[in-house]
């Protein structure tokens, strides 16, 4: 077999693991303030935003990494990454899509996001990511009308100084965790939303993040602002190529909704999770807040976790607003050598605060899953709720499924319920739907997206479809 | 602290008569004990009450020195009345008396086991500091085949000189196969400051039966810990229940390995908590093997400024196929003040198990308390016998008819 028909092999698993060969601009490897100030210059950013990245840089010098979690992994080399990876064609920026490089959008088209046609047909305003900088955002003319902000991050810092200064690092603040902070410092870019007071966003915003070049570390940062009484549904998706060695993912998301306002958060990360043996693959390390600044507002984060060799995160929602609401709705699935620690964080500050959270973990191969969250409601938080219910289901007894809740309630207006179960496929339900001739592999995919159902029903159309193909994906080969 | 603690040790092997060999083995544990401290928030099975902190609020100069050599007069008044028991009586950190009246004597054997080294691998400091300041240590052998004709009541009692001091037991039991132990630990309601930590350490041979029930009823200002290993072969049972009420803190601690098929373990727990009181309960129940059973009920009742926290874990090896577990926790707050804390873990390696956890809290259904209150009974009355109802749940679980009445009078429920 020659090397391309082997790559083909290769695709068959993983069909994002092709990297596109684009002349690349990188920072010189390290981490250190000469770098710091690199990223900041070649984005030609103000004083102020230098100034942010340096206190978190220093800020980050007295920080340890944390090791609490489940899944260990090898001591990260910090000093051994690019911390910034540009297509070079990007240095001066494209006005419209077509000014493109063709190579860009041939990789986006093979993601399944043809940006120009996606501009005309579905309807869906897209940022697209490409290692560092965002390449190019769709659908702006229609969104500008509403007054809607759409754009990359570097763009917002540049023309929307003022939103960007007020809302940036209130809800991740620069003295946050290790791995938020070291985003603090480093981040590249990302999306900025901004939906003004009263609008209805018309279409669904979506960001496509992929990691290309070798050796680097993706740092992005999402900062959505839903102004009063406005309405957000946003998704985003990743990919990245297949390659041996372990790449970093820490980004950063801050959602803040202020009075009566609604953000909806989906993902379907679907990162490349390293080979069967369980080399390489993407450590997936994101932190993703939510705030409920206002009364009566309300944020839903809906995930799907497939890819990703190590993934730790919590989408957490801080209910400071009195009458807010937040959900989490997220089904993890490991395979193979993967490992994912996630969960949500539910923190009830305001008064007549709900939550609710339906995880969903099914584990394979030799993977482990954790689901760990924690739901804390204050003692001012009075007459609020909480309800979680957390679901494992373990093919083969060489994988974990864990669940670590923390509860504290220290309010007695207040009630929180918890269930937790974790079992099999019965040998019941496999013979039923053989019965009536499925074979093993499609009997447990059917069953599967059963179990997943509540939270497949979540996501947008478009999205809902393709997470029920990836759980199917995701699951191959662990039957039997 | 180091030095006060040296200087305790000093005391203790001036007046006690350890043999040279009991010191020095005494004397690797209080090393190990100066070099860990006291558990704190750190720690992750210390998170929600650190008890290095409490001990340091309630207790100035925390004493560790005991003087085992005079005995204790025993005050009979704090004996039970109405059920025939054995008794084995706990003065001040030292047994006055070991009395298996009831017995076959020679179905009993009482075993020096000073020297004998923990058995599994421990990471809690508090288990060194009672290893080192510990008196004798006695292993109780019950025999194979026999059962106990009575129950077995430690009474826990503390004179009242004694203040700010650490105090310590530890009692190894054995039951040989087939055989039956119904344990009960009494604690009495002295009201001086001590730090009392105690370390049982269970072995049930194939088909025995444990029953430990634990009863703190009384109010009283000690800081308690406890903790239970339960190592246990086929076909054994032991059921642990936790009445946790009187002290100012109170923490349970119970590990359970489950090394036998068909074995099983049942945890039941009462938190009911008045003013200012802490109280804790963490299980870990460790499935190894096949076919292994475990069910925890853990219910807290909660007044002003009290805290509960209940940190249950299962454990299921990826050998363990077939395990079931089950663990609830319920929690009703009654004031402002109270908090309830809990993580029910659950950490699964095998994928033929059927394992659940439930956890809520909240406050006292006012619905319920309308529909009573509709029919007749005032407020108060209400709210008691919808609280009697929750905690009887509980003592139903008890599986000896006459331990649990004896226990429904304790707490005062009426059935």
């Amino acid at each position: 077999m020659d090397t391309r028909e082997k790559d083909i092999e290769k695709l068959k698993d993983y069909k994002y693991g092709f990297t596109t060969d684009i002349e690349n601009i990188k920072a010189p490897k390290g981490l250190n303030e000469d770098v710091i100030k690199f990223i900041s210059n070649i984005k030609k950013e103000p004083k102020w935003m230098l100034d942010f990245r340096l206190k978190a840089f220093e800020r980050l010098k007295l920080l340890k990494e944390p090791n609490w979690q489940k899944p260990k992994y090898p001591k990260i080399d910090y000093q051994d990454l690019y911390y910034y990876s540009a297509p070079k064609s990007m240095k001066d920026k494209p006005k419209s899509l077509d000014e493109l490089d063709p190579k860009l959008l041939e990789t986006y088209k093979k993601l399944g996001i043809p940006l120009q046609e996606q501009a005309r047909l579905n309807g869906i305003a897209v940022d697209a990511v490409f290692d560092s900088v965002s390449v190019a955002t769709t659908f702006k003319g229609e969104l500008t009308k509403h007054g809607i902000i759409f754009c990359s991050m570097s763009e917002a810092i540049q023309k929307h100084p003022d939103l960007v200064k007020k809302y940036l690092g209130t809800v991740i603040p620069v003295t946050d965790h290790f791995f938020a902070t070291l985003n603090s410092a480093v981040f590249t870019d990302g999306s900025f939303v901004y939906i003004p007071e009263g609008v209805k966003c018309p279409m669904e915003l979506s960001t496509y993040f992929r990691i290309n070049a070798s050796e680097t570390g993706q740092f992005e940062r999402t900062l959505i602002i839903a102004d009063k009484g406005s309405y957000v549904s946003y998704l985003e998706g990743c990919t990245a190529p297949m390659r041996d060695e372990n790449q970093l993912h820490a980004a950063n998301v801050e959602l803040i909704a202020l009075d009566d306002a609604e953000i909806k958060y989906s993902t379907v990360q679907n990162w490349y999770p390293g080979d069967e043996n369980g080399k390489g693959g993407i450590y997936n390390f994101v932190t993703k807040r939510g705030l409920c600044k206002g009364k009566n507002s309300k944020i839903s984060w809906t995930q799907v976790e497939t890819g990703s060799a190590i993934t730790w995160k919590y989408p957490s929602c801080i209910l400071k607003g009195d009458n807010s609401i937040g959900e989490f709705y997220s089904i993890a699935i490991t395979n193979n050598h993967q490992k994912a620690d996630t969960g949500t964080k539910m923190i009830h500050l305001g008064k007549n605060t709900k939550s609710k959270i339906i995880s969903k973990g099914i584990s394979a191969g030799f993977s482990d899953m954790t689901y760990r969250g924690l739901v804390d409601i204050n003692s001012k938080a009075k007459n609020s709720s909480n309800y979680t219910q957390c679901d494992s289901l373990l093919m083969g007894n060489k994988c974990g499924a864990h669940t670590v809740p923390y509860i504290k309630n220290k309010n007695f207006d207040s009630n929180i319920a918890h269930e937790a179960t974790t079992s099999k496929i019965s040998e019941e339900q496999l013979h039923y739907c053989q019965q009536r001739g499925l074979n093993a592999e499609e009997a447990v995919g059917l069953i599967v997206n059963g179990f997943c159902k509540e939270v497949l029903q979540q996501l947008p159309m478009e999205f809902a479809v393709e997470a029920q193909k990836l759980v199917g994906i995701s699951l191959e080969g662990s039957v039997g | 602290m180091s030095e006060q603690l040296q200087s305790d040790f000093d005391k203790l092997v001036k007046t006690s008569k350890f043999s040279n060999e009991e010191i020095q083995f005494k004397k690797n544990f209080l090393n190990n004990f100066i070099k860990k401290g006291f558990p704190n928030r750190k720690q992750e099975d210390w998170k929600f009450l650190d008890i290095s902190q409490i001990i340091k609020k309630n207790i100035s100069n925390l004493s560790c020195f005991n003087d085992y050599s005079q005995s204790n007069k025993i005050d009979p008044s704090i004996f039970i009345d109405g059920l025939e028991h054995n008794k084995i009586i706990f003065i001040n950190g030292r047994i006055e008396k070991i009395d298996f009246n009831f017995e076959d004597q020679n179905k009993i054997e009482i075993i020096d086991e000073t020297k004998k080294d923990i058995s599994f691998d421990y990471e809690n400091s508090l288990i060194d500091l009672n290893s080192a300041f510990t008196d004798k240590v006695f292993k109780i052998l019950i025999k194979k085949n026999y059962s106990l004709k009575k129950p077995l009541i430690i009474y826990h009692s503390i004179n009242n000189e004694i203040k700010s001091t650490n105090i310590n037991l530890r009692l190894d039991f054995e039951l040989g196969e087939n055989s039956c132990l119904k344990l009960i630990d009494y604690f009495s309601n002295n009201t001086a400051k001590n730090f009392i930590n105690i370390f049982y350490n269970f072995n049930l041979e194939k088909d025995s039966i444990l029953k430990n029930y634990k009863i703190d009823k009384f109010i009283n200002n000690n800081l308690k810990y406890s903790f239970n290993n339960i190592e246990q072969d086929n076909n054994s049972v032991s059921e642990t229940f936790i009445l946790s009420a009187g002290s100012d803190y109170f923490k349970n601690e119970i590990n359970c390995n489950l090394n036998g098929e068909y074995s099983s373990a049942f945890i039941n727990g009462i938190f009911s908590l008045k003013e200012n009181q802490q109280h804790e309960i963490r299980t870990t129940i460790n499935h190894l093997v096949e076919n292994t059973k475990s069910y925890q009920l853990i219910k807290s009742v909660l007044g002003k400024n009290t805290k509960s926290a209940y940190q249950g874990r299962i454990f299921v090896n990826s050998k363990a196929q077939k395990t079931d577990g089950y663990q609830l926790s319920k929690a009703i707050l009654l004031d402002e003040t109270s908090e309830f804390n809990a993580k029910p873990e659950l950490e699964i390696y095998a994928d033929d198990v059927k394992c659940s956890h439930g956890s809520a809290s909240g406050s006292l259904d006012e619905n319920s308390i309308f529909y009573l209150m509709s029919r007749g009974l005032n407020y108060q009355q209400s709210k008691e016998l919808l609280i009697n109802g929750f905690l009887m749940d509980v003592v139903e679980k008890i599986t000896d008819l006459e331990i649990k009445n004896l226990i429904t009078n304790i707490i005062g429920l009426k059935q």
